[in-house]
């Protein structure tokens, strides 16, 4: 994979060499986060996301596969158990919180590496497929989410799990039967918690068996990096061991301290009031709002309130799902061959505002629905769509990029003030040195 | 051929949307809102000052059990407590033999069956039993509450937005309907049975005050019970049913982040290190 001049694994003890030559699991960790993996050298901190998106994963496995051995998914009982949890089983609450705030952290952390891809032009030509699987973990990521939700029994989760289960109610005709069957009842009750319990403890493993995936596509063409220009030689890569572990290191602390902030001083800062009554299936909450992390695509769904040639439901539902669907397509759509913003001054004011346009549609879908955040929602929402649809792929025929730098090595050395002698990025390499800096 | 189908469906979506919002716009200025009289009358909770408040919050004991005394002797007629057990109180300062006693002397017994003849009946709380509900069940709580059901208070305070100031806010905040409102929006007089309270969702509660008078309680550690202690002092109380183990996770915050920060500092060392010769 990758690079020729990439470090090969050489087992150095008798058991490693003995394993390597019957099943070389080393050998694969080796070259997919060791030294065997060459990175190019200038990536800044947004790329600390994919390691703790994968941080954030295994946080969740943990803690949730410990509060499954104290929960149970029964309609009469899963509120209490949840208490119980919280009250009286050894550090439940720290399980509990850590696992309802960890869904949080996840979230912040892979919208930070989306936001990332889009900024530097990651899902473009050779990536494509990395985009495509990354697209493919944050729908299941979704679906598990909002069905851990649920868990828990009390009105938010039971009114949710309503709503969203009715948006399948706006496919015309078989709407109705296809909820219906869904849910296994007229409405949430204990066939479709049970169901939501199960699934919501596969999809994590289907969440990790895509993640492999997705680090596999990636390793094909390597790292992209901030400025978007392909690896030219050695001099413009250092192995993944130990400078991106170190640097992934601090990260991490980073992530956990922010984690840990909010887990132990602000753990229902995230989450609404109403989840801690009993659901309810006779007294419908005043505003139903999903978690934080929905509200832009709720604020899209709720955008939709004129019925034209189809419902307004049904419009609804197909731009919420469509804000989302739309993001395979993007490869294509953006047509320019130049991926990092940094040298697409159209195209950049473009993503600034799309990131400013979710930003307030997140504001207006966690918000009542009152006219002014539906008005504010219909004019976010109708850019969204542009920015893709339209807009985005006219710029990348229109825009004349600024230069690119010819190599990473370049671009970095140019960085530093250029008056440094060229180095290489190894101070071991024995390849060529690197081309002195433009300026 | 991709670019031509997402621009056409880019164009209908931000065609709906037009429509949309041309609908909105235009019923906005034809049918502006009326401010109802929740917009105008309801108050957000005052501020309230506790020792749990905060990052640095640790219980006061003693008004934890000041406030369960006003729970006991004046919450407990209707409302129900049913996620803390008794044995709990221990947690809050009471001994061992002090909490058998509370749960022995508890008005309302523990449902149970008479063991000679099978048949339901009741017996004495003991310190593992959770509160007792003062109503059987939900029809008996309504008969007992002009249709009113008394809603549980172990987790009130996580329950409603800013729940301890709000819980606070509530019992103190009975008053007489403004006649200022009353002339603004004639149809809400408060209706028989209810009772004016800006601090609840739609300004009419069923609950009746509960705390009409200074010295409703006799506090046994010389406290004056006053209406606004007696309501402070409940608020923490029920601050801690919601949330009993606060001290132990702020204490658990405190370590975690001194852990963490050390953490920090020596990865980022390693990280410095390891970078030292390469210019990125």
């Amino acid at each position: 994979m990758s690079f020729p001049w990439a470090k090969q694994y050489e087992p150095k003890l008798p058991l490693t060499r003995w394993l390597d030559e019957r099943l070389p699991v080393p050998r694969l960790v080796y070259n997919s986060l060791g030294g065997g993996y060459p990175v190019p050298r200038n990536l800044n901190y947004f790329w600390n996301f994919g390691v703790l998106a994968g941080a954030a994963l295994a946080i969740q496995i943990i803690t949730g596969i410990v509060l499954a051995m104290h929960y149970a998914a029964n309609g009469t009982v899963a509120f209490d158990s949840v208490e119980s949890i919280m009250r009286d089983v050894n550090a439940g609450w720290f399980l509990r919180y850590a696992h309802a705030n960890g869904a949080s952290m996840f979230f912040i952390v892979v919208y930070t590496h989306i936001f990332r891809g889009l900024y530097y032009g990651s899902y473009k030509a050779p990536r494509e497929m990395v985009w495509l699987l990354g697209v493919v973990i944050f729908l299941l990521m979704m679906a598990t989410a909002f069905m851990g939700y649920v868990l828990p029994w009390g009105q938010m989760s039971f009114w949710g799990a309503q709503v969203i289960t009715g948006f399948f109610s706006a496919i015309p005709l078989v709407g109705d039967t296809i909820r219906i069957w869904l849910l296994g009842g007229f409405a949430p009750d204990n066939a479709a918690l049970n169901r939501f319990f199960s699934l919501h403890y596969l999809l994590p493993f289907v969440i990790a068996g895509v993640i492999i995936l997705h680090i596999w596509a990636l390793h094909i063409p390597g790292s992209n990096n901030p400025t978007g220009v392909d690896v030219k030689g050695e001099q413009d890569t250092v192995p993944f061991h130990p400078y991106y572990t170190a640097k992934d290191g601090f990260g991490l602390g980073i992530f956990l301290l922010i984690f840990a902030s909010l887990l132990f001083f602000f753990p229902n800062y995230l989450g609404h009031p109403d989840n801690y009554i009993p659901a309810n299936p006779l007294s419908t909450p005043a505003h139903i709002v999903p978690e934080w992390y929905f509200w832009p695509f709720y604020a899209i769904l709720r955008a939709f309130t004129a019925d034209f040639i189809l419902p307004a439901k049904l419009w609804g539902v197909l731009a919420m799902f469509g804000s989302i669907l739309l993001l395979f397509f993007l490869p294509w759509l953006d047509s320019s061959p130049v991926r990092s913003m940094n040298y697409r001054p159209k195209a950049r004011i473009a993503f600034w505002v799309l990131v400013a346009d979710i930003a307030i549609l997140g504001y207006c879908g966690g918000a009542p629905a009152t006219a002014t955040y539906v008005i504010l929602s219909q004019i976010c929402a109708a850019y969204y769509f542009a920015h893709f649809l339209i807009i985005l792929p006219i710029i990348s025929r229109s825009e004349r990029p600024r230069p690119l730098p010819n190599s990473i090595t370049e671009a970095v050395l140019a960085n530093h003030g250029g008056t440094s002698p060229a180095k290489t990025a190894l101070a071991t390499s024995t390849t060529s040195p690197a081309p002195h800096a433009a300026h | 051929m991709v670019r031509l189908i997402a621009s056409i469906v880019g164009a209908a979506f931000v065609l709906v949307l037009g429509i949309a919002l041309f609908g909105s716009v235009a019923g906005v200025i034809t049918d502006p809102v009326a401010p109802t009289a929740e917009s105008v009358a309801h108050k957000h909770p005052k501020e309230l000052e506790l020792a749990s408040n905060g990052v640095f919050g640790k219980f006061d004991r003693r008004q934890l059990q000041r406030g369960f005394q006003v729970y006991k002797e004046v919450c407990a007629a209707c409302h129900s407590l049913r996620l803390v057990s008794f044995r709990d109180l221990q947690k809050i300062g009471y001994s061992e033999p002090e909490v058998k006693a509370i749960a022995s002397q508890w008005v309302i017994e523990q449902p149970s069956i008479n063991p000679e003849t099978g048949e339901a009946a009741t017996r004495k709380n003991i310190p593992s039993d959770r509160f007792p509900s003062p109503f059987a069940n939900e029809v008996a709580a309504r008969a007992a509450n002009n249709n009113a059901l008394p809603p549980d208070l172990s987790l009130i305070t996580k329950a409603r937005e800013e729940g301890t100031a709000y819980v606070h806010s509530l019992l103190t905040g009975y008053t007489t309907q403004p006649a200022a409102l009353l002339k603004e929006f004639p149809d809400i007089k408060t209706p028989e049975g209810l009772h004016y309270n800006p601090y609840f969702a739609n300004l009419n509660i069923a609950m009746p005050p509960p705390l009409t008078s200074d010295g409703q309680v006799t506090y046994a550690d010389g406290t004056k019970p006053t209406i606004d202690q007696m309501s402070t002092d409940v608020s923490a109380f029920l601050t801690w049913t919601a949330e009993p183990n606060l001290e132990a996770r702020h204490a658990a915050g405190f370590a975690s982040i001194i852990f963490i920060l050390i953490f920090c500092g020596l990865a980022w060392g390693a990280y410095q290190n390891v970078w030292r010769d390469v210019k990125h």
